[in-house]
């Protein structure tokens, strides 16, 4: 990845105790690791917190970061706690302006690491097009954290036309992915201990506040719903779609995107890539009669070029998704319970 | 996918259906042995496809299922030693033991891991000489080569803290209990495609010859299990008894030489408690007397005192083809996959658990 700055260079190999106690080490940690490279007239002011103005209605999201390996194939921790935000905000039809940033860091992490992840940060918060502008540093005893953890939170204005709401959701209405799924979740795994196989799957973590955006601009109040279908993935989704509306969701095996090693590593592993976490993607639900522009204008976006519409909102079986599986047979999609386990045989 | 799609032919599936349409004359019950038959029946929706007159029911080979309480709570006795590492694969993590399961004794604090091979678990051992890392080994014959390969790999290397709780199972004495059931309305076996790779063919024509009775051996892709069922009811329906191979991609009619002369290295045949259907003579492999040191229950002079399974979870009767999921009154109410009262509801492979996630479109009136 092309990095926007250089990495921050600290005159200290691993981060210890001291750098949370808020005293000197806390401010050469902050100096040399945020405030040089995040920097910003927010930040700049070193304050409590940031004020600013903000017009129109708002929309306010937060999510925390403690993905395993902190580094994995496309991306890393940094990149996720920009993207994660951004992307929350993005499916309430906002455009994020403001994010915080706040690290739990572990005692004896690589203080070349950290400089990695801010890197990240920086060229993640750059490509979103959202500015830092407040955040908090502690460091935890080595053992009660797992190297680092980010909690984000992020604020941005809601397209005067978004109306975005399960509400709003009629039978008839398409339900429309935008990429191919399980991606992000099989390359996390591919790197996990005692998992690892070889692969060239690469996370597609991104930031579609720009994609969205220009969706939401153009249709409007066409665009009834959009989720990124993060942990539990597409089949958990759909399941709050089916339990919120009380409707149905008539879903087809076959026009659900997935890429050919993806769908090999799933094989191979046992798990269902209907559940496996996302993290590029979104599903949106829309009005029948916009499906075919909305899916024409997200294929032309490089950021959908794989997007397939994967289903319809129907009266049928209420509360329930049900997937004509690739032999012309039914089922139900469930939700998730507890986590995917690998099969024995 | 190569090798995958071939096997998922809508086209060929409609070909296979039409043809067993055509040939079925007569109502016939045909078990699939295997849980991951079992799964692909219901995943793919090919059970609601099937002619009316055809009754598939679905077999003890699940061995998340069929692992005795007993066995789960030595599991869990073993994880929760100081300085152990208990190893499993990811499924036998939620079974419900007597009064935990691993996964809250993991949550407890007890060092659960999940593996994908045996080998990693000798691995571990290696990385953590001042531990005693266990491996709980379940499984039918298709895992059992791995799990006795991890024992003489150890004893090769020298790794003295590395042992198994054995807890296999074999097919055909299960097959042959059911055929014996005064009860029994099995009419044709599905033969697990796996488990036959590894043992092949031939301990399957004197229970066929015995019983009068077809087995298939089938795979598990739908065009796989839809030629296996078409292949039972040609036989059903001539009057023939024969042992057949579907699975001809992988399956040898002696089977995998190598992996059987590693299994007779490490194992010896012994009784195995079936949970759900009770004790099965000469059913399972228990590690041998010139491994003894890798065998767990040995090693951690494991003596645990006997336990009653739930008495709501009709799960034998079920493994025994006697009832569908649906039967059950606890189905879906008692009893989910977040809080089972037995195995087959917990494992991705258990007919329950099958039925509850996949097929609650097929809630319809029982036969």
């Amino acid at each position: 990845m092309q990095l926007s700055c250089p990495l921050p260079k600290f005159d200290f190999d691993v981060i210890t105790l001291g750098h949370g106690s808020g005293g000197l080490l806390t401010h050469r940690l902050l100096q040399k690791g945020v405030f040089d490279i995040l920097g910003n007239e927010f930040l700049g002011q070193q304050h409590d917190g940031a004020s600013f103005h903000m017009d129109g209605k708002l929309a306010f999201s937060t999510d925390s970061f403690v993905v395993h390996p902190i580094f994995f194939p496309g991306g890393s921790i940094g990149d996720l706690a920009i993207n994660g935000t951004v992307n929350d905000l993005a499916m309430c039809g906002a455009q994020p302006q403001y994010l915080s940033l706040s690290f739990i860091l572990e005692e004896g992490l690589k203080t070349d690491e950290f400089s990695q992840i801010l890197a990240d940060i920086k060229t993640a918060a750059d490509k979103a097009g959202v500015k830092i502008v407040t955040g908090d540093t502690k460091v935890v005893e080595k053992g009660k954290g797992d190297k680092l953890f980010i909690n984000t939170s992020g604020i941005g204005t809601v397209h005067p036309g978004a109306a975005i709401h399960h509400q709003h959701i009629r039978p008839g209405d398409r339900v429309i992915i935008s990429g191919n799924i399980a991606t992000h979740g099989m390359a996390i795994m591919s790197v996990r201990e005692g998992l690892e196989f070889e692969t060239s799957i690469i996370s597609d973590t991104v930031a579609l506040n720009h994609t969205v955006y220009t969706l939401v601009n153009r249709f409007g109040k066409g665009i009834k719903f959009l989720r990124d279908p993060t942990r539990g993935g597409v089949a958990s989704v759909l399941n709050e779609v089916a339990e919120l509306t009380e409707l149905g969701v008539d879903l087809v095996q076959s026009r659900v995107p997935v890429e050919e090693q993806v769908e090999a590593a799933c094989e191979m592993l046992g798990l269902d890539p209907l559940y496996v976490a996302n993290e590029g993607i979104f599903l949106a639900i829309v009005s029948e009669d916009i499906a075919a522009p909305f899916l024409q204008a997200l294929k032309e976006d490089e950021l959908g070029v794989n997007a397939a519409e994967i289903g319809v909102v129907s009266v049928n079986h209420p509360r329930k998704v049900i997937m004509e599986s690739r032999i012309g047979g039914s089922r139900v999609v469930s939700y998730l319970t507890g986590e995917q386990l690998p099969r024995i045989c | 996918m190569k090798y995958l799609s071939e096997y998922r032919d809508p086209e060929l599936v409609q070909e296979y259906l039409g043809k067993l349409q055509e040939l079925t004359t007569r109502p016939w019950t045909l078990m699939e042995i295997c849980g991951g038959q079992t799964h692909s029946l219901v995943k793919n929706g090919l059970l609601n496809m099937l002619p009316d007159k055809i009754t598939m029911v679905h077999g003890p080979g699940c061995p998340v299922c069929v692992t005795s309480l007993g066995v789960i709570d030595e599991a869990i006795w073993l994880a929760h030693q100081p300085n152990t590492i208990l190893c499993s694969f990811g499924d036998m993590l939620r079974v419900p033991g007597s009064k935990e399961s691993l996964l809250e004794a993991k949550a407890a604090g007890a060092d659960v891991r999940i593996l994908y091979s045996p080998l990693e678990a000798v691995q571990l051992a290696v990385a953590n000489p001042d531990k005693e890392v266990v491996f709980f080994a379940v499984g039918f014959e298709t895992t059992a080569p791995a799990n006795a390969l991890s024992v003489v790999h150890a004893h090769k290397s020298g790794v003295k803290n590395y042992s198994i709780l054995a807890s296999h199972v074999l097919v055909p004495p299960a097959m042959e209990a059911l055929l014996s059931d005064p009860e029994n309305k099995i009419d044709g076996f599905l033969a697990a495609g796996h488990v036959c790779t590894i043992m092949g063919m031939e301990e399957y024509y004197p229970i066929a010859e015995k019983y009068r009775t077809p087995i298939v051996i089938t795979g598990f892709e739908p065009v796989d299990l839809l030629q296996g069922i078409l292949m039972t009811v040609i036989q059903l329906e001539q009057g023939e008894f024969k042992v057949e191979n579907q699975y001809s991609r992988y399956v040898q009619r002696e089977g995998n030489r190598m992996a059987q002369a590693t299994m007779q290295e490490v194992f010896t045949i012994s009784d195995r408690a079936w949970r759900g259907i009770g004790n099965i003579p000469a059913s399972g492999y228990e590690v041998n007397d010139q491994y003894r040191n890798y065998n767990a229950r040995l090693k951690f002079n494991l003596h645990l005192p006997a336990v009653a399974e739930n008495e709501n979870c009709i799960s034998g009767e079920i493994m025994r083809g006697l009832k569908k999921p649906f039967q059950c009154p606890n189905f879906g109410t008692a009893c989910k996959p977040e809080h089972p009262l037995g195995a087959p509801m917990v494992s991705s492979e258990g007919a329950c658990a099958a039925y509850y996630h996949y097929s609650s479109n097929l809630a319809a009136p029982l036969p």
